[in-house]
């Protein structure tokens, strides 16, 4: 070869095992702690120090456990609510406002109510209520698309700013507390809901929704519809699916999912409602969905990776006085780290030959 | 003697398989030389290498007999190589002269200077090309044209062609081959990579033949036959004969009157198509890439909605039922089978990341209650499929993606084979397929023919529709220009049909 090769040239690889796809995974998560590390030590903090400060604060005692649980219970949920939308490359970023919207509906019946209702009743249709709200704030934009071909992209992240505004205005209006206040009351307690181990035993939930998705996505006519759609409308068509239906149905069913999210965060958690009930939930979730390339049980793990993540930032700010938002820096670089390892998975660099006959390496 | 390309000894491999294996092969000034091989032979990926595509492995490139390092597009640009891609890359709302502007990087955007220059290379070759012409407006044929253009503007010297046949009429391929040797005439080295051999015959000077990735031989047209060229690029004789019978006592099958479909956007796509076809019998369809066949098979299918007509359907035995109205599982079910190769091969028909077993899934994903899926009905039909017709994958549940084209066929045909259809219609059943694997498909068709089934065949290669079907069908802008009996008419009837010039029978 003469020395005009290109320094670096990219070829496509197929033939990775398994195994080595897995160790190059915990290579990038493993590059992505010591990347965290400089960052640490810019912020003027032992690395290691701060580090062992996070695992503490989030693993070390049962209250901060108790904590990481509480919010990856929203993300997982919402992960999975997720997961057959982008399935059916159909991008539903409007998780927030689903959130949002089963919330408000859940927050209803435990506001007005709680007194005609027992308990169990009572939660169980705050919970419908939530699922059916969701599904119809996911349905609308789903509409629009089977009919008149609407993105619905920007449409579901407009629906997020609507039902925002719609309790925003719940709160300072109707459904106001004390006047003036902004303030919707707390619940009674027969609207919230019962602890298990010590967190909202919304935790049961969702680790039976990740069986029920698992299932959906992989064994079922269903799952199969939506994975031909993502693949090719054509194809779908072609196999005498409903497309139309089939983008709605599962667009509903994700907004329900994320209602019923709301619905355990409301109750739940905050035991009241407000605007920013979802909190980002929403678009934390799609990181879960992608990082576990929607495989549910993978999203268990990601869920709680990302809740360790910030409960720990939290504590570091707390003991270090390391600003919490870091985490968010941390959840980036190892989001950053993932993704960039797959171009190695699927691409091996050849550099320059050192000499005429030298090996080829690659990475 | 300085050749205008020269390549020796190229190696490339892809992972453990090696695409190109110690090529060494030349191209002279003023020669048109064909590269013939069958599907994964290597021809692409060694033509991909002078174009700037891959960087070879191994080996050395010359161009007038200096040796040269292409490592991108440009590269090959600035070494005088143009290659003409399969499918266009054209921008429709530029005009021919824009498109060619795109990519220049010499100094500032001047749009007349190019214009002008389009003209002179129009004028030289006797092309035609209005170079304010938006792309759009313009016939399959021109556009290859603007690519052909849009190579010489460049100033190449060296041209390759990939497969640039396949989308033409007879009378259009006629016109390139003349465009072709008046470049030859000005001395540009051509390369060809094409299926037809009948088209090696009639242009090339020479014919490079490749197998497995290695350069098997190079021989001077004259000096060789068809025969010969395909013993040498499939290793070993075969036949290439398809033992069309007479069809057994034939019946009306399917009968199609007064169809007319429109588009979404109200534009007829089909209007007062009518034919029979009958049973035991391969009724071909003809027609320029683009007149309607897509349309008539989808609307047979119930893919797409139809404005007016009947398609009445007599099963074997049964009594006659009008499919107008039905969905497309309905007509599945009574017996009525597509299968469509669309132009990227998957897309419609097959799920790319899907193995086997899942795709065979889409034909019965429905069947049965409850709400799971059955596997293993597909799972028996994919080893079925895999074993009868010999599909080359590691396993049934391998991405149908990464499979060879031909095998990516052979999935799709076998898959609606395997249903034991009453009408079996397939569109471009062998697009882009090399000859050998393109027999097979031939004779599978025969094979259903012979057992009584409705074969409607839409193809592009009109010799191979003379020698397989029994009537041809062919459609022009929509509209059926006429029906033939294959065993009698000629190539330029129908090439004359496809185009309504001379007017077909029952033309307008």
């Amino acid at each position: 070869m003469n020395e005009k090769t290109p320094l670096i040239r990219l070829a496509k690889r197929e033939d990775m095992s398994k195994k080595k796809i897995w160790m190059i995974r915990l290579l990038a998560l493993a590059a992505a702690i010591l990347i965290g590390m400089i960052i640490f030590a810019i912020a003027g903090a032992n690395p290691i120090n701060a580090y062992g400060t996070m695992i503490a604060s989030s693993l070390g005692k049962k209250s901060g456990i108790r904590q990481v649980v509480k919010n990856a219970v929203p993300l997982l949920g919402v992960g999975l609510a997720l997961a057959p939308c982008f399935r059916m490359r159909y991008w539903n970023i409007g998780a927030e406002g689903q959130i949002t919207m089963g919330a408000m509906a859940a927050s209803y019946f435990a506001l007005y109510w709680y007194a005609k209702l027992p308990s169990a009743v009572l939660l169980l249709v705050m919970a419908l209520a939530g699922m059916l709200f969701g599904a119809f704030w996911a349905a609308v934009p789903a509409i629009f698309k089977a009919r008149w071909g609407t993105n619905e992209t920007l449409f579901t992240l407009m629906m997020n700013y609507i039902a925002i505004g719609i309790v925003a205005w719940l709160q300072g209006g109707p459904w106001e507390g004390k006047p003036g206040s902004q303030i919707i009351p707390m619940f009674d307690s027969k609207a919230v809901l019962p602890k298990i181990f010590g967190v909202h035993c919304g935790w049961i939930l969702v680790l039976l929704l990740v069986v029920f998705m698992f299932i959906y996505m992989n064994y079922t006519k269903h799952g199969y519809e939506i994975a031909v759609l993502g693949e090719s409308e054509n194809t779908a068509r072609y196999a005498g699916m409903n497309v139309a239906k089939v983008t709605l149905r599962t667009a509903a069913l994700s907004g329900a999912i994320c209602g019923l999210v709301g619905f355990m965060t409301a109750s739940g958690v905050n035991q009241t409602l407000y605007s920013d009930v979802a909190g980002g939930v929403g678009f934390t979730a799609i990181t879960v969905c992608w990082l576990s390339q929607l495989n549910p049980f993978a999203m268990i793990v990601i869920s709680l990776l990302l809740a360790i993540l910030s409960r720990g930032s939290s504590g570091l700010q707390t003991a270090l006085g390391i600003p919490a938002s870091i985490s968010d820096i941390i959840t980036g670089i190892i989001l950053l780290c993932m993704l960039g390892c797959e171009f190695f998975i699927n691409y091996r660099i050849i550099w320059r030959h050192k000499e005429s006959s030298g090996k080829e390496a690659s990475v | 003697m300085t050749h205008a390309v020269e390549l020796k000894n190229i190696t490339k491999r892809f992972g453990s398989t090696v695409a190109n294996d110690k090529v060494d092969l030349y191209v002279d000034s003023g020669v048109i030389m064909s590269l013939l091989g069958e599907n994964g032979s290597g021809k692409t990926t060694l033509m991909n290498m002078l174009a700037g595509i891959y960087f070879p492995d191994e080996g050395q490139i010359f161009v007038g007999g200096k040796e040269v390092s292409i490592r991108s597009p440009r590269d090959a640009y600035e070494n005088g190589i143009g290659m003409i891609h399969q499918h266009f890359k054209l921008i429709d709302v530029f005009t021919a002269a824009e498109n060619v502007a795109l990519g220049i990087n010499e100094g500032k955007y001047d749009l007349k200077k190019v214009a002008a220059g389009v003209k002179e290379i129009s004028d030289k070759y006797g092309f035609g090309i209005d170079p304010d012409k938006k792309i759009y407006e313009m016939s399959v044929s021109e556009k290859q044209t603007v690519e052909i253009i849009k190579v010489l503007y460049r100033g190449a010297n060296i041209l390759i062609l990939d497969e640039p046949t396949a989308v033409l009429t007879p009378q259009e391929t006629e016109k390139l081959f003349g465009i072709l040797k008046a470049m030859k005439a000005d001395g540009k080295a051509i390369i060809l990579i094409t299926h037809k051999l009948n088209e090696v015959m009639a242009v090339s000077d020479v014919v490079a033949v490749l197998r497995k990735g290695q350069h098997i031989k190079t021989v001077r047209t004259e000096e060789t036959n068809p025969q010969a060229l395909t013993e040498m690029m499939v290793g070993r004789a075969v036949s290439l004969n398809i033992d069309r019978m007479e069809p057994k006592d034939p019946k009306p099958r399917l009968t199609v009157a007064g169809l007319t479909c429109r588009d979404s956007e109200g534009v007829t796509k089909l209007e007062n198509v009518g034919f029979i076809a009958y049973s035991g019998e391969i009724l071909g369809i003809a027609g320029i890439a683009g007149s309607g066949q897509k349309e008539l098979l989808e609307a047979i299918a119930g893919l797409r909605p139809i404005s007016s007509g009947s398609i009445i359907y007599t099963p074997e035995g049964k009594i006659p039922e009008e499919l107008v109205g039905k969905t497309p599982m309905e007509i599945k079910e009574a017996g009525v089978a597509l299968a469509f190769v669309p132009e990227d091969r998957l897309g419609m028909g097959l799920v790319g990341g899907m193995g086997m077993t899942e795709n065979m899934m889409l034909r019965t994903w429905n069947k049965g209650r409850g709400i799971f899926v059955n596997r293993k009905e597909p799972e028996k039909v994919a080893e079925q499929v895999y074993e009868f017709l010999e599909v080359v994958t590691p396993s049934i549940d391998y991405p149908v993606r990464k499979l060879s084209g031909g095998n990516v066929q052979k999935v799709l045909v076998g898959r609606e084979i395997a249903s034991s259809p009453s009408v079996l219609m397939s569109a471009y059943a062998v697009r882009g397929l090399d000859i050998n694997t393109s027999y097979i498909i031939y004779n599978l068709m025969e094979g259903q023919k012979s057992k009584g089934v409705a074969v409607i065949f839409v193809g592009e290669d009109l010799d191979v529709l003379l020698q397989l079907a029994d009537r041809i069908l062919v459609l022009c802008d929509g509209k059926v220009s006429g029906i033939v009996d294959a065993r009698t008419t000629t190539k330029e009837e129908v090439g004359l049909l496809m185009t309504q010039v001379g007017g077909g029978k029952d033309a307008n």
